[in-house]
C-alpha cells in the first residue's frame, strides 16, 4: 500500500531518474537475451535493431550532423503533419469548447452529438477522407483534426464550466470588464483541463498519423508496411520502436510546456 | 428525459444538416452520400444476415478483448500501485510503450499471428490495457494516507484497510479506466479488421465499401453503426458507474 | 456624517412558485460613512443573500439599495467584497501581487503605480515581501490577508465582508480583527461585516444589527459604545463588553429571532446582566464546522479531477490503441 505523500512522491521521482535509465537498459538487455534464445526472424536482436536504426538515421554527411535522408524525407515530414494538424485542432477545439461551455444551452443539444462523433472510429472514415481530399497531406491533416478535435472540445467545455461560483463572484465584485472575462478568468481556470485534453489528443495525433500514412502510403507508416511486406523485420521493429521514442519525447515536451504555463498550480504528483 | 430529447434533437439536426448540404450541392455528392441514402443502406443492413454475423463477430472480439484487458490491467495496476518500488521501476517502460500505437503493430501481428480473430483481440487488448492500468495505479497512488491511517486507527489490520478503504476508494477510478478502455477496444477491433483485412467483421465490411469505390454509403452506414455502438456502450457504462459509485462524482465529470 | 448605504424594503426570493424561498424580507437600514457595522443572525437566515444583493452580484427581487445616493444595479465601482472562502476567492493562477493588483487593471492606473499600490497595501496587512508567491504557498490566515488587501487596494468607499474570519484559527482571527479595525480607521472606510460570532461582532463593530431567522428581518440595532482603541484581552474582559455580548446573545435567543413567518418589531430590549453563552458557543461551533465540511468538498472534487486527469492521461494510449 502506498502511503507516500505527494511531496515524498516527487522526491522519489526526482531520485529515480537514474532508476529509469537502469530499468530501460535492463529491458533492452533482456530483449537481446530473449531474442538470442528465440532465434526467430520475427524477433530480431536489440543490437541489430539499434544498428539498423543508426544506419537509417545517421547515414548523412557530416555537415548535416550525420542525419540521413530518412530523417528529412520520412521522420520530419511525418512529425510536421502530425504536429501541424494537432495545433490546428487545438486552436479550433479550444475556441469551440469555450463557446459551447459558455453557452447555457448549447451543450444540451451538442453534447450527445459530440460524444457520438468521438465514438466514430476515424480509421473507417479514411475512404471518405480519401475521396474528399485525395491521397496526400491534406487527407492526413483532415483525419488527424477530425479525431483529435473532440477530446479537446470536451475537456475545454469541462474546464470552462468548472470555474467556481466564488471566483465568478470575486471577479465581478472586482469590476472585471466583460471583454477581459474569458482571457483573465475563464481560460486560466480551464487551463489544467485543456492541457489534459491536449495531451490526450497529442497521442491520438501520432496514432492517426500512422494510420493515415499506412492507408495513404507515406512517411513512417509507409515504411512500417513496406518493411513488413519486403521481410525486413529488423527495420520494421526499428520504426515501431521509434514511434515509442517520438511519443515519449513529444509527451515530455508538452509536459514541460504545461509545467511552465501551469506553474501556478500546487505541485502535484507527476501525472504523466 | 428532457435532456435526452435535447441530445437527440442535436443528433437529428446534424443528420438533417448533412442531408441538406449534400442535396443543395454545398458538398458534392461524390464526397459524401446524402444522409437519407446512408440511412436507407443502414436499415437494409440491419436485415442482412451476413452483415449481422459480422457485427456479432466484432462485438464478440471486443468483449473478449475487454475481459482480457481487465484481467491483465487491474491486477497489474494493483500490484504496481501498491508497491512503490515496482511503480517507479516500471514507469519508464510504461511511458515508452504507451505511445506506440496499436496500428503500428498491425504489420508485426499480421506476420506472427495472421489476421484472424486472435490478431484483432491481441491488438485490442494491447490498446485497452493502458487506461485500466493507469487508472488503477493512480487510484492507489492518490489515496489520502489520512484515510488509511484512520482505518488502521479503528483497529483494522493492513489487509482489512486495503479491502475496506483502499479498494472502495480506487473502484470508481478503476471503473473509469474500464469505461475508457471499452470505447478504445471497440475502435481498435474495428480498425484492425479494416487495416488488416480480417475475413469477417464490421471493419472488414467498411473496407469492402471503400474498396469498390462509389460505395461510400456502405462506408458511412458502417461507420455510423460503429459510432452508435461506441456511444451506447459508453453511455451505458457511465450510467451504471453513476449508480454503482454514487458517493463519488468522478464519473459525472470524467465523461463530459 | 453622510449616509453611505441606504437599504430600503429589500426583499429577495430564490426560485418561483412552489419552490420559492424568501431569504430576505423587507429589510430597511442605513449605514453612515465611516461606520463599521456588523450583522449577526442565525445560520441560513439570509445574511449572505443580503450582502450579495447589496454588492449587486444578484439583483434583489424587491426594494432598493443606494450607495451614496446612487441606486445599485450591477456591481458598483467603489465597492469591494471579501468572501469567507479565501481558498476559492483568490485566483490561483496569479501571484499574490498580481491578485492584489487585479482590480486596478480596470482603472486608469499605470503599471508602475499598480505595483506600488499593491506593495503598499500588502505591507499594510503585514504581508510585505510575499508578492511573488502563489496563493497556495501561503497559510490560510495569510491568504485571507491577501484577499483583504485586494479588496482595499482600490480604496473602495464600502467594504463588504462575509464571515471573513470564520475559517482561520483563533490567534489569526484576533490579528485579522485588529487589522480590520486599523485599516478602517486609517483609511476611513465604511465596512459592513457579516459574522456568526457574537463576540466578534461586539468586539469589531461600532454598531451591531441582529437579524431574525429566515426570512431575515432586523430585530435589533445596537450601538456599541466601546472605546475606539480596543484590545483583544482587556476589551473582552471589560464589563461593558460582557454586557453587550450578553445582550446580543439574548436577542439571538429571543422569540423574535426564533420566530418563523411575519416580521418582528425592530425594538431593542434593555440590556440585562448575566450572560448566556449557549448561543455564542453554538454559533462558533457552527462556523467552525464549515471548514472541515469545505475541506471534504475540496477533497472530493480533487478526486474527481484526478480521475479525470488519469482518464485523460490514460486514454491517450488507449484511444491511440483504440483507433489503431
Ligand atoms: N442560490 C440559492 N437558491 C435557492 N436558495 C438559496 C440559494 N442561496 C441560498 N438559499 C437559501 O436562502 C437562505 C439564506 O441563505 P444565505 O446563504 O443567505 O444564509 P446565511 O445567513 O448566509 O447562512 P450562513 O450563516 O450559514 O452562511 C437559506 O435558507 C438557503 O437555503
Ligand atoms: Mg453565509
Amino acid at each position: 500500500m502506498s502511503t507516500t505523500t505527494a511531496a515524498a512522491n516527487r522526491g522519489r521521482v526526482l531520485g529515480s531518474a537514474a532508476v529509469t535509465w537502469l530499468v530501460l537498459a535492463a529491458a533492452l538487455l533482456l530483449w537481446e537475451l530473449v531474442a538470442i534464445g528465440a532465434d526467430s526472424v520475427y524477433f530480431p536482436r536489440m543490437t541489430d535493431i539499434i544498428a539498423t536504426g543508426a544506419d537509417v538515421l545517421l547515414s548523412g554527411p557530416a555537415w548535416r550532423l550525420m542525419l540521413g535522408d530518412a530523417v528529412f524525407e520520412i521522420v520530419l515530414p511525418s512529425l510536421a503533419t502530425a504536429l501541424g494538424a494537432w495545433a490546428l485542432s487545438a486552436a479550433l477545439g479550444v475556441a469551440l469548447g469555450t463557446a459551447l461551455g459558455r453557452s447555457s444551452w448549447a451543450m444540451d443539444y451538442c453534447g450527445t452529438l459530440i460524444s457520438f462523433l468521438r465514438s466514430v472510429p476515424p480509421v473507417t472514415l479514411m475512404p471518405a477522407f480519401m475521396v474528399m481530399f485525395g491521397i496526400g497531406v491534406q487527407m492526413e491533416i483532415a483525419a488527424i483534426v477530425f479525431s483529435t478535435l473532440w477530446p479537446i472540445v470536451l475537456n475545454t467545455v469541462d474546464g470552462v464550466r468548472s470555474v467556481d461560483q466564488v471566483k465568478i463572484d470575486t471577479a465581478r465584485s472586482l469590476g472585471t470588464p466583460r471583454r477581459y472575462w474569458i482571457g483573465m478568468i475563464v481560460l486560466p481556470a480551464a487551463m489544467p483541463k485543456i492541457f489534459a485534453g491536449l495531451r490526450l489528443s497529442l497521442s491520438i495525433a501520432i496514432l492517426l498519423m500512422v494510420v493515415a500514412e499506412i492507408v495513404g502510403g507515406s512517411g513512417i507508416g509507409l515504411r512500417i508496411s513496406t518493411t513488413q511486406s519486403t521481410v525486413q523485420y529488423t527495420e520494421m521493429w526499428f520504426w515501431v520502436l521509434l514511434l515509442g521514442v517520438l511519443g515519449y519525447a513529444l509527451n515530455t515536451a508538452l509536459l514541460a510546456v504545461e509545467r511552465l504555463v501551469l506553474g501556478w498550480q500546487p505541485a502535484r504528483g507527476d501525472d504523466a | 428525459m428532457r435532456t435526452f430529447a435535447k441530445g437527440l434533437t442535436g443528433l437529428l439536426g446534424f443528420f438533417l444538416l448533412w442531408e441538406i448540404t449534400v442535396q443543395a450541392g454545398v458538398l458534392p455528392d461524390y464526397w459524401v452520400p446524402p444522409a437519407s441514402e446512408v440511412a436507407t443502406t443502414f436499415v437494409e443492413l440491419l436485415g442482412d444476415r451476413e452483415f449481422l454475423l459480422g457485427v456479432i463477430a466484432t462485438l464478440l472480439a471486443w468483449l473478449i478483448a475487454l475481459g482480457v484487458a481487465v484481467g491483465i490491467g487491474v491486477p497489474a495496476g494493483l500490484l504496481l500501485g501498491s508497491v512503490p518500488a515496482l511503480q517507479s521501476a516500471s514507469r519508464a517502460l510504461i511511458e515508452f510503450l504507451r505511445p506506440i500505437p496499436a496500428v503500428a503493430l498491425i504489420p508485426l501481428v499480421m506476420v506472427t499471428i495472421g489476421s484472424g480473430p486472435d490478431a484483432k483481440i491481441t491488438l485490442a487488448v494491447y490498446a485497452a490495457v493502458w487506461p485500466i492500468l493507469f487508472n488503477t495505479i493512480y487510484a492507489f497512488g492518490e489515496i489520502d494516507p489520512v484515510l488509511l491511517d484512520s482505518a488502521r486507527a479503528t483497529g483494522a489490520n493492513r489487509r482489512q484497510a486495503l479491502t475496506w478503504v483502499a479498494l472502495p476508494h480506487a473502484a470508481p477510478f478503476i471503473f473509469t479506466g474500464v469505461r475508457v478502455a471499452a470505447s478504445i477496444a471497440l475502435i481498435a477491433v474495428i480498425s484492425v479488421e479494416y487495416i488488416a483485412a480480417s475475413e469477417i467483421g464490421l471493419g472488414r465490411y467498411i473496407l469492402e465499401g471503400g474498396m469498390n469505390n462509389g460505395h461510400l454509403d456502405q462506408v458511412m452506414a458502417g461507420t455510423v453503426l460503429a459510432g452508435l455502438a461506441g456511444w451506447a456502450i459508453n453511455s451505458a457504462l457511465v450510467g451504471s458507474g453513476r449508480r454503482l459509485f454514487r458517493w463519488a462524482d468522478t464519473e459525472e465529470r470524467a465523461t463530459r | 456624517m453622510s449616509t453611505m448605504l441606504e437599504v430600503s424594503g429589500l426583499t429577495h426570493q430564490y426560485g418561483q412558485g412552489e419552490r420559492a424561498h424568501v431569504a430576505v424580507q423587507d429589510l430597511t437600514f442605513t449605514i453612515e460613512a465611516g461606520q463599521l457595522a456588523c450583522i449577526v443572525g442565525p445560520s441560513g437566515c439570509g445574511k449572505s443573500t443580503l450582502l450579495r444583493c447589496i454588492s449587486g452580484l444578484i439583483p434583489a427581487t424587491g426594494g432598493s439599495v443606494r450607495l451614496h445616493g446612487d441606486e445599485v444595479s450591477g456591481v458598483p465601482d467603489d465597492l469591494a467584497v471579501v468572501f469567507q472562502d479565501y481558498g476559492r476567492s483568490l485566483f490561483p493562477w496569479l501571484t499574490v501581487a498580481k491578485n492584489v493588483e487585479f482590480p486596478l487593471r480596470w482603472q486608469k492606473v499605470s503599471k508602475a503605480e499598480r505595483q506600488r499600490r499593491a506593495a503598499e497595501v500588502l505591507e499594510s496587512v503585514g504581508l510585505a515581501g510575499v508578492g511573488k508567491k502563489y496563493p497556495w504557498q501561503l497559510s490560510g490566515g495569510m491568504q485571507q490577508r491577501v484577499s483583504i488587501a485586494r479588496a482595499l487596494v482600490s480604496r473602495p468607499a464600502l467594504l463588504l465582508m462575509d464571515e471573513p474570519f470564520a475559517s482561520v484559527d483563533a490567534q489569526t482571527r484576533g490579528e485579522l480583527e485588529d487589522l480590520t479595525r486599523r485599516v478602517q480607521r486609517d483609511l476611513g472606510s465604511t465596512i459592513l461585516l457579516v459574522t456568526h460570532d457574537i463576540d466578534e461582532s461586539v468586539y469589531l463593530a461600532d454598531r451591531v444589527l441582529v437579524l431574525s431567522k429566515s426570512p431575515a428581518a432586523i430585530v435589533a440595532d445596537l450601538a456599541i459604545d466601546l472605546p475606539t482603541e480596543r484590545d483583544q484581552i482587556a476589551t473582552r474582559e471589560s464589563e461593558q463588553f460582557v454586557s453587550l455580548r450578553g445582550e446580543v446573545a439574548r436577542l439571538l435567543q429571543s422569540p423574535q429571532v426564533q420566530r418563523t413567518g411575519e416580521n418582528a418589531p425592530a425594538e431593542t430590549p434593555a440590556a440585562t446582566t448575566g450572560t448566556d453563552d449557549t448561543t455564542a458557543s453554538d454559533a462558533t461551533a457552527a462556523s467552525e464546522t464549515t471548514a472541515p465540511a469545505e475541506a471534504t468538498g475540496a477533497a472530493l472534487s480533487d478526486g474527481a479531477d484526478t480521475a479525470e486527469a488519469a482518464d485523460a492521461a490514460g486514454s491517450p494510449d488507449p484511444t491511440a490503441a483504440s483507433r489503431s
